[in-house]
């Protein structure tokens, strides 16, 4: 079928022209007048995109390769390169009993995994939420200082404090609990920031009206800023979620008990430690695999939710 | 229902006074607008009624009640916005009935009340819509509706059709008027719009610097203006002002050649004054009977009439001329006016000498 002869393809012209969706047999006719018609450059392009996509893609089929087959095939040289039979077995083992030292089974590390990155995440958003609110729509004494302290604390990652901090969770009684994987790297400067620039952009008088319409502070805040942050707050749930899963170094520190390891500590303690058992490399990557499924999922679920957000609000 | 008085009422910033001590009173039901130069403190005025803005010194009561202490919503005002101030994430109906459902009122109540409103002003259709598929005029009856919806004692409007086009305000002027009629509401009105004043205020008050200059019915201001502002902000184009001394009794000889005799009030032989000759009062006249005359030096051609821009020396005038009477650019005018059409204003304080 010729495309450019209905009249309704041709009213989208304009539209798919815009976003580069013209359809092939036009596309080649525009081009015909355009100077830059060089096939070459069009495959040098694709060959680089091909290889910034091997690069990172590669390695985690091998990866899930290496999660199908058994722990002699992993250690073959070469390692085949096409799923084996074990994919469920090794699953299911790494599931249910762990592997190598660590003796936790991988289910209670995701959860300990999701509860942490959960709690950081929720509690990121509330906490600032909360803070850009006061700095933005009260005016209270040394306001700006606060303000300041909370922005001067982006220079103070959890990795720079550490000792202090540390020291602190354990006075408090905190190591191997939720609390302490968890409530240290809830205070957040940039979610703060992110949220006082939101709120700088709503406009003056929708706080006016609120107040003529009877809406005390915080009804304003729940009624009318929430609601219209609900945008920033799901682009920040998808940031801090994964930042809160990736953690490495905090839970490493803080838990001593392996029923709360972090499966990213997992994965490094099953291929560390005990010179004697051969690290079970197929479950170490079955482990890999799952740990990247759930902000794999948050990414691509929220996605959607953004988008939809981002149609729905709009000032 | 209620009136609203303002008794010498002040605003300060800091050590900067930015409203010098307003009095007026508005009767109950009236329509008052209050119109200025951007600058001259009338939405500040307005948000002070408002409860938006503190009262530095003096009293604003509403009915029986000063209101300098109360928070907003204990004043029983209804406020809409420039912007409209809509919350973007309600539909129509939900931006209605807010202020009610904070105020506790019943289901049953508030659904009677938003479909009464939303009748009145033609919002039927659109009550489920968020504010982002409505049209700027749309907005705005929105946010009128949510003013109803409360019936309050006094609706504030600043400046609600600013970001309308000239034809969409046209009609929502028209709105406005037919829906004081209906409702009777007292309502004042911000403005920078001359027009506007004009066409809605059952009185207005002009201010200038912070200060009301004259207060009283749009006719009443047009032609009886207090000082020289006044005069110059009411009416379009504006009234045309040229330095004199003045001349003997009902004479005043201008500075740029001519002489201007006028009906009303007197000035001592020598004393500076301005003389003020609205456009649509000048005509042009034979060389003898002209009071002064001007270089063409612009001619506007606006179909019903034609503006011919004069220039007197330093000073400029503007005539305008009925349909067919036109000037051409480069000629020499001569116009007169009636003596009680000619206004005088002291040079240094701008007041009227009457």
């Amino acid at each position: 079928m010729d495309v450019s002869t209905t009249p309704e393809r041709k009213a989208r012209l304009p539209f798919l022209a815009r976003y580069n969706m013209l359809p092939r047999t036009i596309l080649r006719g525009r081009r015909e007048g355009m100077v830059e018609n060089r096939p070459l450059l069009d495959v040098l392009t694709h060959i680089v995109l091909i290889i910034g996509v091997a690069v990172i893609a590669f390695p985690v089929y091998v990866t899930f390769v290496a999660s199908t087959i058994t722990a002699e095939q992993v250690l073959a040289a070469p390692m085949p390169l096409v799923p084996g039979p074990h994919l469920i077995d090794n699953y299911r083992e790494a599931l249910l009993r762990g592997a190598g030292n660590s003796a936790a089974p991988v289910w209670m590390m995701m959860v300990n995994s999701l509860v942490s990155a959960l709690i950081i995440a929720i509690g990121k958003i509330a906490i600032s939420l909360i803070s850009a609110f006061a700095i933005v729509y009260f005016r209270f004494p040394l306001r700006n200082f606060f303000f300041w302290m909370i922005f001067v604390t982006l220079m103070l990652p959890v990795e720079v404090r550490i000792l202090p901090t540390y020291k602190i969770v354990s006075d408090l009684g905190m190591l191997d609990s939720y609390a302490g994987l968890t409530l240290p790297l809830i205070a957040s400067a940039t979610a703060t920031f992110l949220f006082r620039q939101f709120f700088l952009t709503i406009p003056d008088e929708l706080a006016e009206a609120a107040r003529i319409d009877g809406a005390g502070p915080m009804r304003f805040f729940w009624d009318v800023v929430i609601p219209m942050s609900k945008t920033s707050m799901a682009a920040l749930f998808v940031i801090q979620f994964i930042y809160g899963w990736n953690q490495y170094l905090w839970p490493l520190i803080v838990t001593t008990q392996e029923n709360y390891y972090t499966v990213v500590i997992g994965i490094k303690r099953m291929i560390v430690g005990g010179g004697d058992a051969a690290i079970e490399w197929q479950l170490v990557m079955a482990t890999a695999i799952m740990a990247m499924l759930p902000p794999a999922a948050v990414v691509i679920l929220m996605q959607r939710w953004f988008v939809k957000g981002l149609v729905d609000t709009e000032k | 229902m209620a009136k609203v008085d303002f008794h010498n009422v002040r605003k300060s910033y800091g050590s900067l006074e930015v409203i010098h001590g307003v009095d007026a009173r508005v009767a109950d039901g009236e329509f008052i607008v209050i119109v200025g130069p951007s600058g001259c403190g009338k939405s500040t005025l307005l948000r002070m009624v408002a409860g938006l803005e503190s009262i530095t010194a003096g009293e604003i009561a509403i009915g029986d009640r000063i209101v300098n202490e109360l928070e907003p919503k204990d004043r029983d005002i209804a406020m809409v916005f420039q912007n409209y101030a809509l919350y973007p994430h309600m539909s129509v109906y939900d931006n209605m009935a807010y202020g009610l459902r904070i105020r506790g009122m019943s289901k049953e109540e508030i659904d009677q009340r938003v479909r009464k409103a939303g009748g009145i002003l033609e919002l039927g259709p659109l009550l489920q819509r968020k504010p982002r598929q409505l049209s700027g005029g749309q907005r705005q009856r929105v946010a009128m509706g949510r003013a109803i919806v409360r019936e309050p004692k006094v609706f504030l409007f600043d400046e609600p059709l600013s970001n309308l086009d000239a034809k969409l305000r046209v009609q929502m002027r028209f709105e406005i008027q037919k829906l004081h009629r209906t409702l009777g509401t007292t309502s004042l009105y911000v403005t920078h719009d001359q027009v506007e004043a004009m066409t809605l205020a059952h009185r207005m008050i002009v201010m200038n610097a912070g200060v009301a200059e004259q207060i009283g019915s749009p006719m009443d201001v047009y032609e009886d203006p207090a000082t020289r502002f006044v005069a110059g902000f009411i009416g379009s184009p504006s009234m045309n002002f040229l330095a004199g001394k003045g001349a003997g009794a009902g004479k005043v000889a201008l500075e740029h050649g001519g002489i201007v005799r006028y009906a009303n009030g007197q000035v001592e032989t020598g004393r500076d004054v301005v003389v003020g000759i609205r456009p649509e009062h000048l005509t042009a006249a034979d060389p003898a009977d002209a009071m002064f005359a001007g270089t063409v030096e612009m001619v506007e051609q606006l179909g019903a009439d034609t503006l011919v821009h004069l220039a007197h020396g330093a000073d400029n005038a503007i005539v305008r001329r009925p349909q067919g009477q036109t000037a051409a650019v480069g000629e020499t005018l001569h116009v007169t006016a009636e003596p009680s059409r000619v206004y005088l204003f002291d040079a240094a304080s701008g007041l009227r000498l009457r």
